[in-house]
C-alpha cells in the first residue's frame, strides 16, 4: 500500500506502472489463473483440430488442414479466460475494500483503469505468443508469413484488450465477482455461436448462419484466420481491427463512468 | 429400525432437500439445463454440413447424432454441478450438521446420487424436447428410448459419485474446476464431432481406449434404432462404478475424520 501512495504523487504514467505491476504481480502469484487460460483453449485446438479435421474434405472448405483454420480460436479463447481473470481481480479489489482505499490517495481514474488492465494484457499477450509458438511448432503454417504473425499477435493483444474493457465495466458496475463470472458463459455463447469453428459460407442451417454473420465475434475470428490462411485480406483485417477498437473505445468510455459513479459513492 | 431403512430414511431426506431446492431455485436448474442445451444448439445447428463429409455414417442425422452425445454430457454435468452443490454444504456448513444428525452417513450420498439422477432427468425431458422440436429424427424404439434413458442415468451416477469423493475431501468451492476438467478432458478425447472412424491424429488413439466413446456409441446406437456396444458401456459403467464408489467412500471417511 505505501508503494502504491507514493506512486501515486508520482506522475499518471508512474501511477499506471504500479497498478499494472501489482495486477500481473497477482496473476503470477496464482499460476491457475495463467495455466488454465493458457492449456484449456490449446486441448480444445487439439480436440477440435483431430475431431473435425474430416470438414477439410468439404467442398469449399477454405483450407486442407483444419489446425490452420482452428489456430485463430484459442487466440480469441485466452482473451475471454483473460478478461474474465482481469474482470474478477478487479472486482475483488472492490469487495475487499482495496478499490475504496485508492480513491482516498490522488490517483487519477484513468491510472486506475490501465493498471488494472495490465494484468489481462499480460496473461493475453503471453498465451498469444504461446497459442502462436505451440501452433507454428504443430505444424501450422501462417500464410501471411513472419510480418502477418506479428499483425497477429496485435490483433489478438487488442482483441483482448476489447474482452479486458467489457470485463472492467461488469466488474465496476456490478462490484461482485459473481457477477463477472456470471458474463462468462455470455461470452462462450458468443464464441460458439460465430464462424469460429466452421466457415461461414458452409453452415447449413441458415438461422445459424444468420447469427454468425451479425455476430461481431465471427468478425474477430476471420480477422485473425485470414493473416493463416489467407494471407493480406484488408478487408477481414479492417473488420476485426474496426470491431476490436470499437469495442475498446466504448467499453473503457462506460468503465470510466462506472468508476466516477463508485468513487463518488466512496 | 434396521440399517437398510436408516440409510433409506436419511437418502430420502437429502435427496428431497435437494429436489426441493432445485425446483425452487432457478439458480441451481438453471446451468444443468442451459449448458448442454447451448450445446446442442451450437453443435448440432454449426457444425451440421459434417455429414456431408466422405464416409461419415450415420443414417438419423447430424442433430440426432449430436443428441447422443449431449444425453452423455448432460447426465455427466448433472452429475458434476451436485458435485459443486455438495462443496457449497460443506462450506456453509450445512452438510457437517447433516454428518452430525444422519445415522448412517452413506445415505447421505446416496441422497445426493437420487437427486442427482433427478436432475438430470429434467435436464434429458428439455434437450429431448428441444431436439424434438428442432426436427431430430429419434429413429428408435420406445425400448431404445427407455436404454437410451438408462445408460445416461448411470453417467450421471457415476460421475456424481467422482464429484462427491472431490467435494468431500476437498469441502470448498474452489474445488469445482478439480471436478469438472477431467470430466470434460474425457468427454472432449472421444468421438464428438464424428464417428470414430473420422476422428483423425493422437486423439484417434486416445478415444479407441477412451470409456466414453464405447458410452456415446451406445448412445447414439439407440436413437438410431440400432443397439450398439451395448454390452462394452455396461462393462465400462460397471468398472467405472466400482472406482468411483471407492473414491466417494473415501472422500466420506476423509469428511468423517475432519469433523
Amino acid at each position: 500500500m505505501s508503494a502504491v501512495t507514493v506512486g501515486a504523487g508520482g506522475s499518471v504514467l508512474g501511477q499506471v506502472a504500479l497498478l499494472a505491476g501489482r495486477s500481473v504481480m497477482h496473476t503470477m502469484r496464482a499460476p491457475a489463473q495463467l495455466v488454465f487460460p493458457i492449456v484449456f483453449p490449446l486441448i480444445l485446438l487439439a480436440v477440435n483440430t483431430s475431431g473435425l479435421d474430416a470438414a477439410t474434405k468439404l467442398p469449399g472448405f477454405p483450407t486442407a488442414s483444419y489446425l490452420d483454420f482452428a489456430l485463430a480460436v484459442p487466440f480469441m479463447q485466452g482473451a475471454l479466460f483473460a478478461a474474465l481473470n482481469g474482470g474478477q481481480d478487479l472486482a475483488r479489489d472492490i469487495e475487499n475494500g482495496f478499490l475504496d482505499r485508492l480513491a482516498l490517495t490522488p490517483m487519477s481514474g484513468g491510472a486506475l483503469l490501465a493498471g488494472q488492465l495490465g494484468g489481462a494484457l499480460f496473461t493475453g499477450v503471453v498465451s498469444a505468443i504461446l497459442y502462436l509458438l505451440v501452433g507454428v511448432a504443430i505444424g501450422a503454417g501462417i500464410v501471411a508469413g513472419v510480418g502477418g504473425a506479428l499483425v497477429l499477435l496485435v490483433l489478438a493483444v487488442s482483441i483482448c484488450m476489447a474482452f479486458a474493457c467489457f470485463g472492467t465495466f461488469v466488474a465496476l458496475r456490478a462490484g461482485s465477482g459473481e457477477a463477472v463470472q456470471g458474463f462468462f458463459p455470455l461470452f462462450f455463447v458468443l464464441l460458439f455461436l460465430s464462424s469460429a469453428f466452421f466457415p461461414r459460407d458452409l453452415i447449413e442451417q441458415d438461422w445459424f448462419r444468420t447469427i454468425a454473420t451479425y455476430n461481431p465475434v465471427s468478425y474477430m475470428v476471420e480477422g485473425l484466420r485470414s493473416l493463416v490462411i489467407t494471407g493480406w485480406d484488408a478487408g477481414a483485417l479492417a473488420a476485426s481491427f474496426g470491431i476490436a477498437a470499437a469495442a475498446i473505445v466504448l467499453f473503457l468510455g462506460l468503465s470510466s463512468r462506472a468508476l466516477r459513479t463508485r468513487l463518488l459513492r466512496t | 429400525m434396521s440399517g437398510l431403512a436408516r440409510t433409506r430414511s436419511v437418502a430420502l431426506a437429502v435427496a428431497a432437500r435437494g429436489i426441493h431446492n432445485t425446483f425452487t431455485n432457478p439458480a441451481m436448474w438453471m446451468p444443468s439445463v442451459l449448458f448442454p442445451l447451448f450445446f446442442f444448439i451450437a453443435f448440432a445447428g454449426g457444425l451440421s454440413s459434417v455429414q456431408n463429409a466422405p464416409d461419415f455414417q450415420y443414417g438419423a442425422g447430424y442433430t440426432a447424432f449430436q443428441f447422443g452425445f449431449i444425453c452423455i454430457q448432460a447426465a455427466a454435468f448433472g452429475g458434476v454441478f451436485t458435485g459443486f452443490s455438495i462443496a457449497a454444504d460443506f462450506e456453509s456448513g450445512f452438510a457437517r450438521r447433516l454428518m452430525l444428525a444422519a445415522p448412517n452417513r452413506g445415505g447421505i450420498v446416496i441422497g445426493y446420487v437420487l437427486w442427482a439422477m433427478t436432475r438430470a432427468l429434467l435436464v434429458l425431458c428439455v434437450v429431448f424436447a428441444a431436439g424434438m422440436v428442432s426436427g431430430m429424427n429419434f429413429e428408435g424404439s420406445s425400448a431404445d428410448l427407455v436404454a437410451l434413458l438408462v445408460l445416461s442415468l448411470a453417467v450421471s451416477i457415476v460421475a456424481t459419485l467422482w464429484s462427491a469423493g472431490i467435494a468431500m475431501r476437498l469441502r470448498t468451492m474452489q474445488a469445482g474446476p478439480v471436478m469438472q476438467m477431467p470430466i470434460f478432458i474425457l468427454m472432449f478425447l472421444a468421438p464428438v464431432y464424428v464417428p470414430l472412424a473420422l476422428v483423425s491424429g493422437w486423439v484417434h488413439e486416445v478415444a479407441r481406449f477412451n470409456p466414453v466413446t464405447a458410452l456415446l456409441e451406445a448412445s447414439r446406437g439407440f436413437i438410431a434404432g440400432d443397439p450398439t456396444k451395448v454390452a462394452l458401456s455396461a462393462a465400462c459403467l460397471a468398472g467405472l462404478f466400482v472406482l468411483v464408489a471407492t473414491w466417494a467412500r473415501g472422500g466420506l471417511r476423509s469428511a468423517e475424520k475432519a469433523g
